[in-house]
This record gives structure tokens, sequence and C-alpha cells, in this order.
């Protein structure tokens, strides 16, 4: 039992870094790693207490996390995306004032 | 139909959506995808009516669906009652008048092209939000609605608009996080996900009280309450049109309507008369310090978005509400929530046409400062037109819908013996009316000035029709609701069991 609450209480330490990241970090990227470590505590936390009544092991929440992940890529793959294209205009932009 | 029985309408809500997405996507040509668009948006309009009919029909107040027949530990239950099929009914109108207005929207092939599928998956999102009685899969579709929102703004393509997008994104993100992590909690103290059950199974302990704090901050940042509103005026104000449209009217709606649905039936043994105060007082804050900015604002799309915030205040004051006096009467709940709910199709609508206005504006005269209005009520009348009475909606003068919710609110408010809140709506009302006539009398009364500066520049271009009487529909419907308000209170009160 005290590997569940080990495991929790890691989730729930990530969880604060990586919210605290996702606010403090001034760089881009920081923040969407940082996103990134938050959500991987959430899904600790579900793996960690994916224990059914008598020990058996619970599906329901492996199946969450499945889905986490799934969702967490696509909105990593938004988030870079948009930011190379701010980058991109940003060069350009420099570009063509340095012309 | 009937024979089927309305529960199997459900899933078409979420199917039919995500089919018109992906048949956007094989059919790239603007003719094709408009045309699809509008016939898919008017099948989803008959479904929804016939859903509406068998309710207002159903003594028991909700229709309950099970996907693919699992039951509900296991499986994923679909369910309707009066106040979601409002929202729904809301969203499918609002799909429909603003699906019209984009067809005529945009100018760039490219951008149309990306518009629709992305346009669809929100809708999708949406309705799935609104249909699904179980929290995990609320999260999903709180993504596919997050994601699908930021893609919208980012269609803009200028710089400003993708910032927007990507903090939009960032903020999204983080209060789904926060909504996951409640999940978890609850899913760990209670083995269930389905709404129901979470409700006779919720316990005034700790760990829920945590997770609803948790779902509580991650709601507040979506739906953008004051002090967590920072990302709204940016994202609503800088991307098309009609996406600003769908943004203020549903999607910070949808996070709303869960919240309250927390709140008011899921986990309500948790829910505490300080935490439903304490959310009251942001709303009152929120409603004064929105009114502030929008007067304060220098272009229109930006006063507009600002509104909102305010009108988000409003919707605040659903939770104090709920409180009622005495313990004793048992309308007071339904009495909140009706006005509450009024309050989003009122504005939901006033909103959407005043977008729609303003869109038309910067087609037609190329910007949206407000101080350079003067005069264009000569090239743009009919749009100005909309946004006058969308206007008097939002101030809520008689005999718009907007004066019924509120007047809804006063009756509430003064119900639960909590008089302050009155003060706040009325005060919230007289400062949205010197935001709007401010604009409206830049717009009408002052002359054009003879310079050959800036805004002369550019060729007036013309305006189809179609964009132009969108909006001013939406307007004049606010009108109407407010003379024949009568079906959408009974709707709202059907099924509200607690």
């Amino acid at each position: 039992m005290s590997q569940v609450i080990i495991y929790s209480i890691l989730g729930v330490l990530l969880f604060g870094i990586g919210l605290f990241g996702l606010i403090a970090a001034a760089h881009i990227l920081r923040k969407i790693l940082a996103m990134n470590i938050s959500g991987i505590g959430v899904f600790m936390i579900l793996v960690a207490n994916a224990v059914g009544p008598d020990g058996t092991t619970d599906p329901i929440p492996h199946a969450m996390v499945l889905t986490g992940i799934v969702v967490a890529i696509a909105g990593t793959a938004l988030a870079l995306y948009l930011s190379c294209q701010i980058n991109l205009d940003e060069d350009k932009q420099v570009e063509e004032e340095s012309s | 139909m009937s024979s089927i029985g309305p529960a199997a309408l459900l899933p078409y809500l979420i199917v039919l959506p995500l089919i018109a997405a992906i048949l956007t996507v094989l059919y790239p040509s603007n003719k094709q995808q408009s045309g699809l668009s509008l016939i898919i948006g008017a099948i989803q309009g008959y479904v929804v009516f016939l859903l509406v009919n068998a309710l207002y029909a159903l003594p028991s107040g909700n229709i309950e669906y099970q996907l693919a027949g699992w039951g509900s530990p296991l499986g994923i239950d679909l369910a309707i009652d009066g106040f979601s099929a409002l929202l729904i009914a809301l969203t499918c109108l609002l799909n429909l008048v603003l699906m019209l207005y984009s067809t005529c929207y945009f100018s760039n092939q490219a951008q149309q092209r990306q518009f629709w599928p992305l346009w669809w998956l929100l809708n999708a999102g949406l309705n799935g939000l609104f249909l699904s009685a179980d929290i995990f899969n609320i999260y999903v579709t709180l993504e596919i609605i997050g994601l699908a929102s930021v893609a919208l703004v980012a269609l803009g393509h200028q710089r400003d608009s993708l910032v927007a997008a990507l903090r939009y994104l960032l903020v999204g993100l983080l209060g789904s996080l926060c909504y996951l992590m409640a999940v978890a909690l609850l899913y760990r103290a209670y083995g269930t996900l389905d709404f129901s059950m979470l409700a006779a199974n919720a316990q005034s302990d700790v760990l829920t009280w945590t997770a609803l704090s948790l779902i509580t901050a991650g709601l507040a940042l979506k739906t953008a309450l004051v002090p967590l509103h920072f990302w709204l005026p940016l994202a609503h104000g800088s991307a098309p049109a009609p996406v600003s449209a769908v943004l203020s009217a549903l999607v910070v709606k949808a996070s709303f309507y869960l919240l309250a649905r927390f709140w008011m039936d899921i986990l309500q043994p948790a829910v505490t008369e300080t935490g439903l105060f304490l959310l009251g007082v942001l709303g009152a804050i929120a409603i004064l310090w929105g009114v502030y900015q929008a007067i304060k604002a220098q272009r229109l799309k930006l006063m507009v978005a600002y509104s909102t915030v305010a009108q988000i205040g409003y919707l605040f004051l659903l939770f104090p509400l709920l409180m009622s006096g005495d313990t004793s009467s048992q309308s007071t709940p339904i009495a909140a929530l009706t006005a509450i709910s009024f309050f989003i199709v009122a504005h939901a609508c006033a909103k959407a046409a005043m977008f729609m206005a303003a869109g038309n504006m910067i087609k037609v005269i190329g910007h949206d400062d407000i101080e350079h209005l003067n005069g264009k009520v000569k090239e743009i009348p009919l749009s100005l037109f909309t946004f006058a009475i969308a206007g008097i909606s939002l101030i809520g003068l008689p005999p718009s819908a907007g004066f019924i919710a509120k007047w809804l609110l006063l009756n509430a408010a003064i119900d639960t013996a909590q008089w302050w809140w009155a003060i706040i709506v009325l005060l919230g009302g007289l400062l949205a009316a010197i935001a709007i006539f401010r604009v409206l009398d830049i717009a009408f009364m002052q002359p054009q000035k003879e310079q050959p500066g800036l805004q002369h520049s550019l060729p007036t271009k013309r305006l189809p029709k179609v964009m132009s009487l969108c909006g001013l529909c939406l307007a004049i419907f606010t009108m109407l609701m407010g003379f024949n308000a009568q079906p959408f209170i009974d709707l709202v009160a059907i099924g509200v069991v607690r």
C-alpha cells in the first residue's frame, strides 16, 4: 500500500512543479515542457491508484491515461507549431527592417 | 422517427458534426464545403427540434442513451435535460447563422478551406460536452473544444492572432490539467466517472473539496472569470469575426455550464456557502471591471470582448443566488437557474450579432477604431443598426431578451434576500449603456470629417447582403425572445430535480 502513497505524492509533486513552471517560466519551450510534466504527474496518480477492490488491476485509469497522452501530444504539437510560426514571423520582420 | 425513441437521436448530435468535419476535408472546394455544411447544419437543426419537442412531452424530464449498450459504471452515458437542451438548441441555431455568415466572410481561399473542418470539430466538441454524463468524457470534449478554438483563432495568420492563439492554448491546457487532476481524485475517491453515481455518493470530505476547488479554478480560467480573464480580450479580439462570435457566445458558456453542473448537482454536498458567495463576489468584480475596460477600449472588437468579460460576471451571480434565504422554499434554485440560462441565450445571440456587425465594419471601412467611426452610418447602416439592437439587449432595456434576463435575475436576488446583487446588476447595466452609447453617438451623431487620412485611402467595398442580414436576424431574435420568453423558461425547468 505504501507504494501507492509514494507514487501518489510524487505525482502531486510533479503536477505542482509543472504548474509552477507553466506560470513562472518565461520561455515558451519551457512552458510547453512544464505543461507536459504536470500532465505526467496526473497520469502517475491515475496509474498508481489503478487498484480494484480486491487487489486486481483496474483497467479504466489506464484507458484514461492513454487518452490523456494522446490529448497531451496534440496540445504539444499545436503549441510547438504556433511558437514556430511566431518565431518565423519575427525573423521575417527583422530581415525586412534590416534590408 | 418516433418509433425509435428520442434517446436514439442523441449520438447523432455528435456524429453529424464529425461527419461534416471529415467531408469538408475531403471536398475542399469552396462551394462544396459551404453547401455540405449548410445541409448538415439543417439536418442537425431538425434533430434538435425533434429532441426538444420530445423533452417537452416527457414527464420524467431527461433523456438518456447508453453508448454501445454498455451500462454506466463501465460505458459512457449521454444524457440531456432542460438546461443542456437549451444550450444545445442555442449551439445549433448560432451554428447555422454563423455558417451562413462565414460562407461570405473569408476573402482568402486557403483560410476558408481550413475554416470548415475546424468549425465542425468545435461544434462536435460543444455538443459532446453538453450531452456527456461522464466526467472523463467531458475532459476529452473540453480538449476538443480547446484545440479547435485555438486553431480557429490562429486562422487570422497575423502575428497578433498567432500570439493570442498560443496564449489561449496554454491557458486552456492549464485549465484542463486542473480539471483532469480533479477527475483523478474523484475516481480515486468514488470509483466512478458517471454524473448520477457521483451525485449519489458524493460526500463532504477533504478529497472532494480539493477536487471541487481544482475544477472551479480550471474552469474559471477557461470561462475567463476575473481575475483569470487576461487572455480573453486578445483572443476574442483578434480572431476572424465568426470565430470571435462563437468563442464569446458558446465556448466560454460551455465551461460555465460544466461549472454550474458541478456546483449544483454533481458535487453538491461539498459546496459551502462561503464558496458560493466568493464566486458571486468575483462575478460582481468582473461586471464592473469588464464594463470599465469596455468604456475605455479603443477598438470596437476589443470593446465587445471586454463586454463579454462583464457578461460572464453576471453568469457567476448564479452561485450566490443558489443559496435560498430560508431552506423551506424549493423554488429558488430553479428561479436562479432560469434567470441565468435565459441570460446565456440572450447574451449569446446579442454578442454573436455584435461580432458580426463589427466584422462587417472591418470589411467595409478597413478598421475598427471607435474614434474614427464618425458618420460611418451612411456606409454601413444595417450593421450599425444591428449593433444598436444587440446593444440594447446587452444593456438590458425593454423589450429585449436582456431585459427579461436581468428582470429574472433581480427577482431571484430579491427573493433570496440578497439585495446587494441587485444593485450590482443595475449598476452594470448603466455602465454598459455608457459603453454602447459612446459608440452609437460617434457613429450616428457626429459628422464625417473631410480629411483624406488613413480611412479614406481604402475604397469602400460592397458587402454581401447575407452578411448584414445574418447579424440583423439574430439581433431581432433577441427582441422576439423578449416578447415571448415563456417557452425558454419552461424548457429550463424540465428535469431540474434538486
